[in-house]
């Protein structure tokens, strides 16, 4: 697939407001223990969408089905004009490096620098002169607020600003389209929020499709304009739509708990 | 313009004209282009932004190295989206970077740091060795804080685990110490002299060294990975804060295990060594009896204990050396890889100095 082509046809989808992700009944189970089961949602551009829902429910399966780490027992996933279970490698490793994520650990390499960590996507699937390079992470880095830790390796910085590293670094190529993994997990408020509104920037600046995975009710609230919630008992979607309409006119019992942190009787 | 065109570049007097699609892809294009376009201008440069498509940051980053300087550049005929991701990329690049490094160690004085930093480690070893004695010490005293199902899963690991490997490089040593030393020995006719050359070598000398480097690559690496990454993962912190001592929890078990398992690995090596020499003294055509006859003839007791006493403390210093790297692990998952390297590097250099010694010691005892 050329870059032409690429170009040309996500130009002809945002156009056509068509999603950027649609996931079409997906089950997945392991052995004889399934995690959900027709799991089915669409992803618009441009917009922040929320995977929530209590521990154990399967929100980071969910995830790893999405950027295609492992196939769905039963299920289609398109994403970017792809379908990643069934179009062939050359158009599946085209959308690899249209999307970014950020893992819930950062998962940044210990023996390189941030500066370097963040200039290895461009090193790998660029032709920018090194230099070139150095300067387009240097401000990614800059857009987390790391522009003073970019000579540190990761075993010199905290749980908080791996994070934003890792972001940094999943933004590298300027994907349309990113996955975030537990992002404001582990972090105090103040961490969190600055992360929060650097989300929120990054989706109205740079026009990124954020995908979040997350059960932090307040960056919820903070930068998700729609969500699903997952439920581990009802082994799928038990609630779509804006969490802030969820929180307030949310009738089933284990979303109403789930926002207004109520104990489950 | 349509999107398949390639972005450009071109000088017009004081402005740089940018066209398309600015991405990481137009960085890689007009990079250098950027830069001579820049020498040429004398006068305040502009931006001409008119004609771009879109932008991304990898595109701004071009547009700034193109304005030569992490001020906000002029810009001209900007839409908002491209001067909205330029204006959040012009703030982003005048973040102050990374504090700047103090001065340099002078030749003399980086002598100096090193010399420091040899004595701190040297130290830290002495303190290990301290630590280890008195835990032994007080485990003889007061039995208990060694879980017998700990030392029973190293003694399994360490020992019956790298039995078939200590069979297999026994043998083929014994076979090529056999042949090596026949095509010397058959100038004097004196091939009937193997098994003493060979018993001897395998019993004093080959059969501990070689089952110490056994020890060291299997064992001694994964004690330092497994320890290594205990300290990674703050489980060796979180023992001493409940009281545990660490050492008598994860070093006296790995310790025992690697000083009792030796003298077995040693032996069972040795034996399938004169094995090996075996069959290689009958394809040349000695029979069993003969090749007993000679070992008998050579072999003593002592001479046996020696090799299983240099074993054991072989195992010792490769267990203690394993664990010490693996406590002494820094941060991240590159220490655990640094933490069995020198567990293995530390082990073979270790167990060939202590050879040394014991050399020197037989020789006085007249061993």
């Amino acid at each position: 697939m050329t870059i032409a082509t690429d170009f040309a046809k996500e130009r002809s989808k945002r156009e056509s407001g068509a999603p950027v992700v649609t996931a079409t009944g997906i089950a997945m189970a392991f052995g004889s223990r399934t995690l959900f089961r027709d799991v089915s949602f669409e992803v618009k551009r441009g917009e922040v969408f929320v995977i929530l829902g209590g521990s154990g429910c399967g929100k980071s399966t969910l995830l790893k089905l999405l950027i295609g780490l492992f196939p769905p027992t039963a299920g289609s996933i398109e994403m970017l004009g792809t379908n990643i279970l069934t179009d062939d490698d050359d158009a599946r490793e085209a959308v690899r490096t249209r999307i970014g994520v950020m893992w819930q650990s950062g998962a940044l390499f210990g023996s390189m620098t941030l500066l370097e960590n963040v200039m290895l996507p461009l090193e790998a699937h660029t032709k920018m002169p090194e230099d070139a390079r150095r300067e387009a992470a240097r401000i990614k880095l800059g857009m987390v607020g790391l522009s003073d830790a970019a000579n540190r390796l990761p075993a010199e910085i905290s749980g908080g600003m791996a994070k934003r590293a890792g972001i940094a670094r999943a933004m590298a190529l300027d994907p349309p389209l990113l996955f975030l993994d537990e992002p404001s997990a582990g972090l105090d408020p103040i961490t969190s929020a600055g992360l929060d509104q650097t989300i929120q920037e990054l989706a109205r600046d740079l026009g990124t499709t954020f995908v979040v995975v997350t059960h932090e009710l307040q960056s919820i609230l903070a930068i998700g304009d729609r969500c699903i919630m997952l439920d581990k008992e009802a082994q799928g979607i038990i609630a779509t739509g804006d969490p802030r309409t969820l929180r307030d006119t949310a009738t089933h019992p284990t979303v109403r708990a789930f926002f207004r942190r109520e104990v489950m009787a | 313009m349509s999107s398949s065109e390639a972005p450009t570049l071109t000088r017009d007097g004081d402005r740089l004209v940018f066209t398309g699609r600015l991405d990481a892809d137009a960085a890689a294009l007009l990079w250098r282009p950027a830069t001579a376009a820049r020498a040429e201008v004398t006068g305040a440069l502009t931006l001409d932004l008119t004609a771009v498509e879109t932008l991304d940051t990898n595109g701004a980053a071009l547009l700034l190295h193109a304005a030569g300087s992490e001020a906000a550049p002029k810009v001209e005929g900007a839409s908002a989206p491209v001067a909205a991701v330029l204006a959040r990329a012009v703030t982003a690049a005048a973040a102050p970077g990374p504090a700047q490094g103090g001065r340099p160690h002078s030749f003399l004085s980086g002598i100096g740091a090193q010399a420091f930093g040899l004595l701190a480690r040297g130290q830290d070893r002495v303190v290990f060795v301290g630590e280890t004695m008195l835990a032994a010490l007080s485990y003889i005293i007061r039995p208990r804080g060694v879980r017998l199902s700990d030392l029973l899963r190293h003694l399994d690991e360490a020992g019956t685990r790298a039995f078939g490997l200590t069979i297999l490089l026994g043998f083929l040593l014994g076979v090529i110490l056999a042949f090596q030393s026949s095509i010397p020995m058959r100038q004097f006719g004196a091939e009937i002299f193997i098994p003493q050359l060979v018993g001897v070598s395998l019993l004093r000398e080959l059969g501990p060294l070689m089952a110490a480097i056994i020890l060291s690559g299997r064992t001694g690496s994964a004690y330092a990975a497994e320890l290594g990454t205990m300290t990674v993962n703050e489980e060796v912190d979180a023992l001493k804060i409940m009281g545990i001592d660490p050492i008598r929890m994860l070093v006296l078990p790995r310790l025992l295990a690697g000083t009792l398992v030796m003298p077995a690995l040693a032996l069972l090596l040795t034996l399938c060594g004169l094995i090996g020499m075996g069959l290689v003294m009958l394809g040349l055509g000695f029979p069993p009896t003969a090749t007993m006859n000679q070992l008998r003839q050579t072999l003593s007791v002592g001479d046996m204990a020696g090799g299983l006493f240099k074993a054991a403390v072989f195992g010792l210093a490769i267990a203690g050396i394993g664990c010490r790297c693996g406590l002494a692990a820094g941060r991240g998952p590159q220490a655990v890889g640094d933490a069995a390297t020198g567990a293995v590097v530390g082990g073979i250099v270790a167990t060939i100095i202590l050879d040394g010694f014991f050399a020197v010691i037989f020789f006085r005892l007249g061993w």
